[in-house]
C-alpha cells in the first residue's frame, strides 16, 4: 500500500471546518503543540519510557483518531484516557495523529523471558499476522498497522484483558482467531505472543 | 463509529487549510539569550523545550541546587515505598542538550536592563526570562513557626532534606502516636497533596506502628478528591470508626494557627492545643521569594500572567509558569507546571523569531495513591478562552476516578502513576 499524503486531499476543495466550541478561540493548536501535553505521561515525541502508558509515537494517524474516539465514547475502556480524550475536537486529533505519525517509533527496552519468543513468533505467524503485518511492527509506508512489536507490555495485557472481558471492542476476525489460539495453545500462548513483541527491540520504523 | 479512510483526509484537508498560516518554520533566533530562573519542574520543561525549538537560542538556568527532588512522589518516600534517591534528578541530560546552569542562587531581576543577579554577583543578561521559582513557605502565617522549626515541624512540601526528617520521625515514633498534618489553606502547591499524604503516612502505621493514626488538622472545609480519598480510607483505614487510622478535622476551627516546637503542640483557631509524636506543619503559600522581589506577584502574593503566552502582565519580557503564576482553573501541580512550560517555551521561541505566538494547549493530570494497588486520578484539557483572560476546563472533559471503579482499574491507576511520573520527569530532564 502506497502512502497517502493526508494533506494531499486539500486540492480537493476543502471546507474550512474550525472549530465551532462556543467561547473558546475558533482556531486550533497545531498538533505539535497538542501532542507535547501527553508527553506527561506518553513520553517526550510520544515514546514512552514505560512501563504501563503506551508508546504512542509513530501510529497510522486513522488508528490514532479511531483509538481516540473509542476513547471518547467509550467503547474501549480506561482509567484516565477517555476523560482527557473528551477534550479533543475530531479536528485536533487529526492534528495529533498527523504529527504523532512524523515521530519514530523507538521499539521499547524491556525484559521478557526469551524462551518464548519462538512460539510467540509460530502464534503470531499462525492467528495474527493476516492482520498485524510485519511482525506487528511500527510500518512506514502502510495504513491500518497497529503497534504490537516493541510496546510495552503491561499496556497490551490490559489491553488483552479488556478485550478478553468485553471492555474493549473485540473485531470478529480477531475474537475468532484469538479463541482459536486459546483453545488450540492455552493462556501461556498470550505470554509467549507478550514475549515475541517484546523481543523485537532493534529495528526501525521505515 | 469509526471513521473510514476515505473521511479522514477529507476533514485532514479541512484542517491543513486552517492551519495553514501556522506553518511550521525553523526556528532561528541566533544568538538569543534566555535566562530561566529555577531549575525545576516548570524551569527544567522551558529550557528543554525551547533548546529543542530553536537550539541557536542560549539558554541558561539559574538553580541553587545541583539535584532536584521532586515534590511528587515524596510521599511515597514517607512511606518507605520507595527511596528518596528515586525522586532526585540532576541536570546532565540538559546540559548535554547544549543548556547552560548555574548552580546559583538569583538574587534579583532587573525587568528594565533584562538582567538576572545571582549570589556571587554574576549578572546574566537577557532577552526574555522564564521564572518558574516555584512556592515560598509563609512561616509568619503561624506564630512560633519558622525555618528553623521546620528542622523539627518539618513542612516536606520541597522535597529532599525536609522529606528525609519527615521520614526518619515516622520510623523513630513510638507505637501509638500521633501524627498531626497541618494542612494549608487555598491555593498552595498539590491540592490533592496532604492528603495523599495522611494515605502513604497511614499505610506506613498499618503495617509497622498499628495503634498510632495520623490526625488532619485543616485549614479548610472541603479538599481536593475528597469523595475519594474518604473513600479509599474507609476501605483502607477504617475511616469514620474509633479504630481508624485517619481522622480528619475540618477548618476554619481546626487551621494551625500557632505552633510550638518544643513541646510539639500545635493550637487550632478554636483554641484545641494537639501534642503529636510527628508533626508536619504544611504553612500558607505565595509565589517563590524572587518572583515577590522581583515585583512579579500581585496583591494575593502570586503572578498574574497573560494566559496565552505566561508573560508577566506587570513586567513585559518575562514570563512566569509553574506554581507561582495564576493560571485560572489550571492547579499548582508538577504536570501543569510541565505544560506550562511548553506553552511558554513556544511562546518565548515565536516571540524571539518576531512570530506571533501560536494556539496554545494545556493539560493536567494528578494521581494519588492511597495505598497498595489503589490509585486515584483527576485529569482535565484546558483551552484558553476566546477573549485570552482565562484558562477554562473543556465541558464534558476530565474529571476524577469515578467512585465505583473496579479493583483492577484502581490497580492500574497505581502502575498509570508510575508511568506518569517515569515519563514526567524523562520528558524534564533527559
Amino acid at each position: 500500500m502506497a502512502k497517502k499524503s493526508l494533506k494531499l486531499a486539500l486540492a480537493g476543495g476543502a471546507l474550512a471546518l474550525g472549530l465551532s466550541s462556543g467561547a473558546f478561540a475558533a482556531e486550533i493548536a497545531s498538533g505539535k503543540m497538542l501532542v507535547d501535553t501527553c508527553a506527561g505521561c506518553h513520553g517526550t515525541h510520544g515514546n514512552s519510557v514505560g512501563p504501563a502508558s503506551p508508546s504512542i509515537a509513530g501510529m497510522d494517524p486513522l488508528v490514532f483518531v479511531d483509538m481516540m474516539t473509542a476513547f471518547q465514547n467509550g467503547d474501549t475502556y480506561s482509567t484516565i484516557m477517555g476523560r482527557i480524550a473528551r477534550g479533543y475536537s475530531e479536528d485536533e486529533l487529526i492534528q495529533m495523529g498527523e504529527y504523532l505519525k512524523e515521530q519514530p517509533f523507538v521499539p521499547v527496552k524491556q525484559s521478557y523471558d526469551e524462551s518464548l519468543v519462538a512460539d510467540g513468533d509460530a502464534y503470531h505467524e499462525k492467528f495474527c499476522s493476516n492482520c498485524h503485518e510485519e511482525g506487528g511492527k511500527a510500518l512506514a509506508d502502510a495504513e491500518d498497522y497497529i503497534i504490537l512489536a516493541g510496546q510495552w507490555t503491561p499496556y497490551l495485557q490490559y489491553a488483552m484483558e479488556d478485550f478478553r472481558e468485553e471492555r474493549r471492542m473485540l473485531p470478529k476476525k480477531m475474537g475468532r482467531k484469538l479463541d482459536q489460539m486459546l483453545e488450540e495453545q492455552g493462556d501461556k500462548s498470550l505470554d509467549a505472543l507478550y514475549a515475541y513483541y517484546a523481543s523485537q527491540q532493534d529495528y526501525k520504523q521505515e | 463509529m469509526t471513521m473510514n479512510r476515505r473521511d479522514f483526509v477529507k476533514t485532514t484537508g479541512a484542517v491543513a487549510a486552517v492551519s495553514a498560516f501556522g506553518f511550521p518554520h525553523i526556528a532561528r533566533a541566533q544568538g538569543k539569550k534566555v535566562v530561566i530562573v529555577g531549575g525545576g519542574t516548570g524551569g527544567a520543561t522551558a529550557a528543554k523545550y525551547i533548546k529543542m525549538a530553536d537550539d541557536s537560542i542560549d539558554v541558561t538556568i539559574v538553580e541553587p541546587n545541583k539535584e532536584y527532588y521532586t515534590c511528587y512522589m515524596s510521599n511515597e518516600v514517607l512511606s518507605g515505598a520507595r527511596k528518596l534517591e528515586s525522586i532526585r534528578h540532576g541536570y546532565d541530560g540538559l546540559k548535554a542538550m547544549g543548556i547552560n546552569v548555574v548552580f546559583e542562587k538569583a538574587t534579583a531581576i532587573d525587568p528594565e536592563k533584562k538582567v538576572v543577579k545571582t549570589e556571587s554577583g554574576q549578572e546574566l543578561a537577557f532577552d526574555r526570562a522564564v521564572v518558574a521559582p516555584g512556592v515560598s513557605m509563609l512561616y509568619d502565617k503561624i506564630e512560633g513557626y519558622s525555618k528553623e522549626a521546620a528542622e523539627k515541624m518539618p513542612h516536606a512540601w520541597k522535597a529532599g532534606e525536609q522529606t528525609k526528617i519527615l521520614r526518619s520521625q515516622l520510623e523513630a515514633m513510638d507505637d501509638g502516636g500521633v501524627v498531626v498534618i497541618a494542612a494549608p489553606p487555598n491555593p498552595f502547591r498539590c491540592p490533592p497533596g496532604p492528603y495523599e499524604r495522611a494515605s502513604q503516612i497511614a499505610m506506613y502505621l498499618k503495617e509497622a506502628k498499628p495503634k498510632s493514626k495520623v490526625l488532619i488538622l485543616d485549614s479548610k472545609q472541603k479538599f481536593s478528591k475528597q469523595g475519594l480519598f474518604t473513600q479509599g480510607w474507609e476501605r483502607l483505614y477504617g475511616f469514620g470508626t474509633e479504630d481508624s487510622l485517619i481522622e480528619w478535622q475540618p477548618g476554619p476551627d481546626a487551621a494551625v494557627v500557632a505552633v510550638d516546637p518544643s513541646t510539639m503542640t500545635v493550637t487550632t483557631s478554636f483554641g484545641d492545643e494537639v501534642k503529636g509524636a510527628v508533626v508536619n506543619v504544611i504553612p500558607p503559600q505565595a509565589a517563590g521569594q524572587i518572583a515577590l522581589d522581583a515585583g512579579l506577584a500581585d496583591d494575593s502574593g502570586w503572578c498574574p500572567v497573560d494566559k496565552k503566552t505566561f508573560e508577566s502582565t506587570l513586567h513585559k519580557g518575562i514570563h512566569v509558569i509553574g506554581d507561582a503564576c495564576i493560571a485560572t482553573a489550571m492547579p499548582k501541580s508538577g504536570y501543569s507546571a510541565n505544560s506550562q512550560g511548553k506553552v511558554a517555551a513556544a511562546a518565548v521561541v515565536a516571540l524571539l523569531n518576531d512570530k506571533e505566538p501560536g494556539i496554545p494547549a494545556y493539560v493536567n493530570t494528578c494521581y494519588s495513591i492511597i495505598g497498595k494497588d489503589y490509585g486515584i486520578s483527576v485529569a482535565a484539557v484546558y483551552r484558553l478562552s476566546e477573549d485570552g483572560s482565562t484558562i477554562a476546563g473543556v465541558e464534558g472533559a476530565g474529571g476524577l476516578t469515578p467512585s465505583d471503579a473496579p479493583d483492577f482499574a484502581l490497580k492500574r491507576e497505581v502502575q498509570y502513576a508510575y508511568s506518569w511520573y517515569n515519563n514526567i520527569v524523562s520528558d524534564i530532564f533527559s
